[in-house]
């Protein structure tokens, strides 16, 4: 990674423009060309450095539920718990953690009612417990990764 | 706290669709995305403007993959805070440049007493702990305690998709 990869990602965490011609204006700012750029975001999605690049969509504004949730889970009935959450289209992320409350995913959902559901189908199907955890407040986050 | 959720309609939703994904890396971007789904450029800016504004889109832009630009250890930061002071604590701690996610969720007593979950990603679990060190500094007789949950397993990653039934 060179200094222009570098300030691309600075630069473009910030935001990117709406307009006829927007990797130009970037390009400008940036002090290179608009072929440059896309050749580098290119090299950049194909050796997996961009996570994502476009608009981010905020799940409750249209009109969804989203919520982080936890369980308890035995060590002997890991794999069949994994097995019956991640069968939920509604759950996004699963991970293992360390910790007693050792398996947390988050659920999407079309309403926010559905969250309720799909929680009351994850206790009946395992017999544990779900620890729902919405969240109440969300805190600023800054410009982040400066690299 | 969540606000109400913003109206959007069916061209909205194809839009969302067909962006979601990411935005094409071609010199006009928009009219590869308008031309897709069958509406004029300007309509697509328009309408993109408008989520932006309404807070649909959070921003347009980029979101570096952290693993590969070295920071291989993330960890899941649990606060137990008083909750008379959460929302300038909450906002000292997202503030930091080291956490990606800021968020206060409730309390299940007795086995859950956290109420701040901040995101904190290092090179390894050694500089995840120390930036932890610094965290519980800052906020002092504030921190009632805290943990570091490290993912030892990614069990499903699907993201975020509205749409599924395409």
């Amino acid at each position: 990674m060179d200094n222009l990869d570098r300030s691309i990602i600075n630069e473009l965490q910030g935001g990117f423009p709406i307009c006829e011609h927007p990797y130009a204006v970037v390009a400008e700012s940036l002090g290179t060309t608009e072929t440059e750029l896309i050749n580098r975001l290119s090299k950049m999605e194909q050796e997996n450095t961009l996570s994502r690049f476009g608009p981010m969509y905020h799940a409750e504004k249209m009109g969804g539920g989203l919520t982080l949730a936890a369980l308890q889970v035995p060590d002997e009935r890991y794999d069949e718990v994994a097995e019956k959450v991640n069968a939920f289209s509604e759950v996004a992320h699963n991970y293992a953690r360390e910790h007693l409350l050792n398996m947390w995913f988050v659920l999407a959902t079309e309403t926010p009612e559905r969250v309720a559901e799909v929680i009351d189908d994850i206790e009946s199907q395992t017999g544990l417990h779900v620890y729902n955890m919405p969240k109440q407040q969300e805190f600023f986050i800054g410009l982040k990764f400066e690299v | 706290m969540t606000s109400e959720p913003a109206i959007i309609d069916a061209i909205d939703r194809r839009i969302i669709e067909e962006t979601q994904g990411g935005l094409p890396l071609v010199p006009q971007p928009y009219h590869v995305v308008a031309n897709t789904i069958g509406i004029e450029p300007n309509e697509l800016m328009r309408r993109l403007k408008q989520m932006l504004d309404s807070g649909i889109i959070r921003r347009i832009g980029l979101v570096p993959n952290h693993y590969s630009l070295g920071y291989k250890a993330n960890g899941m930061t649990v606060w137990d805070l008083p909750d008379e002071l959460i929302t300038e604590l909450g906002d000292k701690i997202g503030r930091l440049d080291y956490v990606s996610h800021c968020y206060q969720r409730p309390r299940h007593q007795p086995l859950w007493n956290y109420n701040l979950f901040a995101m904190v990603h290092g090179r390894d679990r050694g500089e995840v702990s120390a930036k932890v060190e610094m965290m519980a500094k800052l906020l002092g007789e504030h921190d009632r305690g805290h943990e570091i949950l490290y993912s030892s397993k990614i069990l499903k990653k699907t993201g975020l998709r509205i749409g599924r039934g395409r």
